[in-house]
């Protein structure tokens, strides 16, 4: 079988990746945000399993995962409310998290049970590619499970090749050297990092991420890659609305 | 089996650096260069000058003859107390400031929980004429007021963490998100032998002077070089580390490390990370840590807050699942007496974490013939209040 998410690159358009807290604004809002999202046309998910140390999150996601887990969200209540989502929901997901509760959960344990709900992909931010790849490689892909690694405006040429080279589904390319949440905007500086990666040819298409929060700097970030990914504007809004809404919120940023 | 860091920073299965990419430049920098940097000659001329004349090294090691007459052993105290700015963390603080110089860094920033390693750091940046950003949890701004105020002295700004728990991990892990945010210009200096490689190691050389001086003070009073033991308090484990250093890969010293036990190992308020925590990646180092089955970082609790960190650095990790290390933990209760007793008997109000090292003296028995060197890793002024509300002074 081939992975969601490879499917999904092949389309012929810019994709609209949304990153959200599982567990937040209450517990028991997961299924229903990644429903909604999928109704209102977005191309994939990045469900956000809460950790209480997010050392690469700004305020806004770090508020949401400590909200999450006084809500009483945990990896087992997470698996339990995710058990049925392939029956309403096609669209790739990828679950993004810190390594500790993975570890904690038994990285063999956490690889098969993503695999059993239909997990197309994880997003580890603390995992080193070098570490993946000696360690734990073979257990993801024996899972069907695409490992998505970061890049940043600081990544050497060197480190970004080995990266691609692990690499089987797309590359999170950070937009500047900052945590998440970051003031969004792209100045010269950024464009001349999006065009020097996409001058390297890499065989892994390119999604962009943080700093990227409406229409706008949308549009900028894909004109320079496959795709963007949101994620403390969506906790923003979830704030204000709750769960509801989602479809004005994808609105906004799809609209040009 | 080696007890150092090999050249991946692990220690055993302990150390690694489990980092965000975003900072994987910054550790990579530090890594291709700490070595190289460490042994030049105009580096350790400059190490060794400030810490003789700023530092105030070598400290004392002294024969603390009532202690001794009372346990019926012979101990000898490291007097890491009396270094400037009252405990070991300066030797650290100073090596890194060099360090950063060397790498062109024009801005420092830190974690602090008491204050000691934000004093400690400030204080070098003062020292040098260098920017410095301290952070430290909302909740111990207002607990260590005095500590505060002496980094405002000193020029640093102290910028509170207001995010999880509010204490030292989050105040770490708002400095690693500075660092981060600033990954040309910065240099973050850890407090302790904790965080990811080259950190633990870095650190751990910088407070090896520790060993070093014992070893040769060692030998001028008591003709050998080698103690029956060296006795330290860990809270990241610095002070520790330095203390065993070089006494690691010599079977024949056996090392006591003494975790804070808060208020009973298993009362829910502890700091007994050996007894308590399971492995697990904080702060981008695999070591022990206190953690829920769900793999979410616990806080920890201790009287002394410089003990009061959920993990310990991966050299004690290692050197507690190997076995070659002897963990024993202390209450609140017990390293409160000690501190005391160590006041009457010798003159000397040691710092709260400190006692905790020298409450074990209750338990553990040594033979009479037996040199027990103890790490005093500071002085009791910052802790003074506690004394005082405790025993009602
Ligand atoms: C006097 C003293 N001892 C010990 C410690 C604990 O740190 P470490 O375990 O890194 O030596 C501290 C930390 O603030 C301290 O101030």
């Amino acid at each position: 079988m081939t992975n969601r998410i490879t499917e999904k690159l092949q389309q012929d358009k810019k994709l609209l990746s949304i990153y959200f807290t599982a567990g937040y604004p209450e517990l028991n809002d997961t299924v229903g945000i990644i429903e909604g999202l999928e109704k209102n046309g977005v191309d994939m998910i990045e469900i956000g399993l809460p950790f209480s140390d997010p050392l690469a999150d700004g305020p806004t996601i770090q508020e949401s995962s400590t909200a999450a887990l006084k809500n009483g969200m945990t990896t087992e209540v997470l698996f339990d409310q995710l058990k049925d989502i392939r029956k309403t929901v096609s669209i790739p997901l990828i679950i993004m998290g810190y390594f500790n509760p993975m570890l904690q959960y038994g990285v063999k344990a956490f690889c098969k049970k993503c695999e059993e709900i239909g997990i197309d992909g994880l997003i580890i931010p603390d995992l080193p590619v070098d570490v993946y790849h000696e360690e734990y490689q073979a257990i993801f892909e024996k899972n069907g499970l695409l490992n998505v690694f970061l890049i940043t405006p600081q990544t050497p040429d060197e480190r970004i090749q080995f990266i691609d080279s692990v690499s089987k589904g797309f590359i999170y390319m950070v937009s500047s050297a900052s945590v998440t949440g970051a003031k969004s905007g792209f100045g010269k500086e950024q464009v001349e990092y999006f065009e020097r990666i996409k001058s390297m040819n890499l065989k892994n298409p390119q999604i962009v991420g943080f700093g990227i929060s409406n229409s706008e700097t949308f549009g900028q970030a894909t004109k320079h890659a496959k795709g963007a990914i949101i994620g403390s504007a969506l906790i923003k809004h979830l704030n204000k609305n709750g769960a509801s809404k989602l479809d004005s919120f994808v609105n906004t940023i799809r609209q040009e | 089996m080696s007890y150092n860091a090999n050249e991946k920073g692990y220690y055993g299965e302990f150390g690694g650096a489990f980092i965000p990419e975003m900072l994987y430049p910054n550790c990579e920098e530090l890594r291709r260069n700490y070595i190289s940097v460490m042994k030049e000659d105009s580096f350790q001329k400059e190490f060794h000058q400030l810490l003789k004349d700023y530092v105030g090294r070598p400290t004392p090691l002294y024969f603390a003859e009532r202690l001794s007459n009372k346990y019926n052993t012979k101990i000898y105290l490291k007097r890491e107390d009396l270094c400037h700015t009252g405990a070991h963390k300066v030797n650290n603080t100073i090596g890194q400031i060099l360090m950063a110089k060397r790498l062109g860094k024009n801005r420092i920033i830190a974690e602090t929980g008491a204050g000691q390693h934000g004093v400690a750091t400030a204080t070098v940046c003062a020292l040098m004429g260098i920017q410095c950003v301290v952070y430290m949890g909302e909740i111990d701004i207002h607990r260590q007021a005095p500590n505060v105020a002496r980094m405002k002295m000193l020029g640093a700004e102290v910028r509170p963490a207001k995010s999880g728990s509010k204490t030292l991990k989050d105040a770490t892990n708002e400095a690693i998100r500075d660092w981060i945010n600033n990954p040309v210009d910065t240099h973050y200096i850890i407090g302790s032998v904790v965080g990811p490689h080259p950190y633990p190691d870095m650190v751990a050389r910088f407070q090896s002077i520790i060993s070093e001086e014992i070893k040769w003070q060692l030998k001028e009073k008591e003709g050998r070089e080698n103690p029956d033991y060296v006795v330290a308090c860990v809270g990241g484990g610095s002070n520790a580390a330095g203390a065993y250093y070089h006494f690691l890969d010599n079977t024949d010293v056996g090392i006591i490390a003494v975790e804070a036990a808060g208020k009973g190992i298993h009362s829910g308020e502890s700091a007994a990370t050996s007894a308590l925590g399971k492995v697990g990646i904080i702060h981008g180092s695999k070591t022990l840590l206190m953690q829920t089955q769900d793999g979410q970082i616990t806080e920890p609790y201790s009287i002394s807050a410089g003990l009061d960190y959920p993990g310990v650095g991966p050299m004690h990790a290692h050197l507690f699942k190997s076995g070659r290390g002897e963990f024993i933990s202390i209450t609140d209760d017990e390293a409160m007496q000690a501190g005391l007793l160590l006041s009457k008997l010798e003159g000397i109000i040691p710092a709260i974490e400190s006692s905790h090292a020298f409450a074990i003296l209750e338990e553990r028995k040594f033979n009479t013939d037996d040199i027990v060197v103890i790490n005093l890793s500071g002085r009791g002024d910052k802790d003074l209040n506690t004394y005082i509300d405790y025993f009602k002074l």
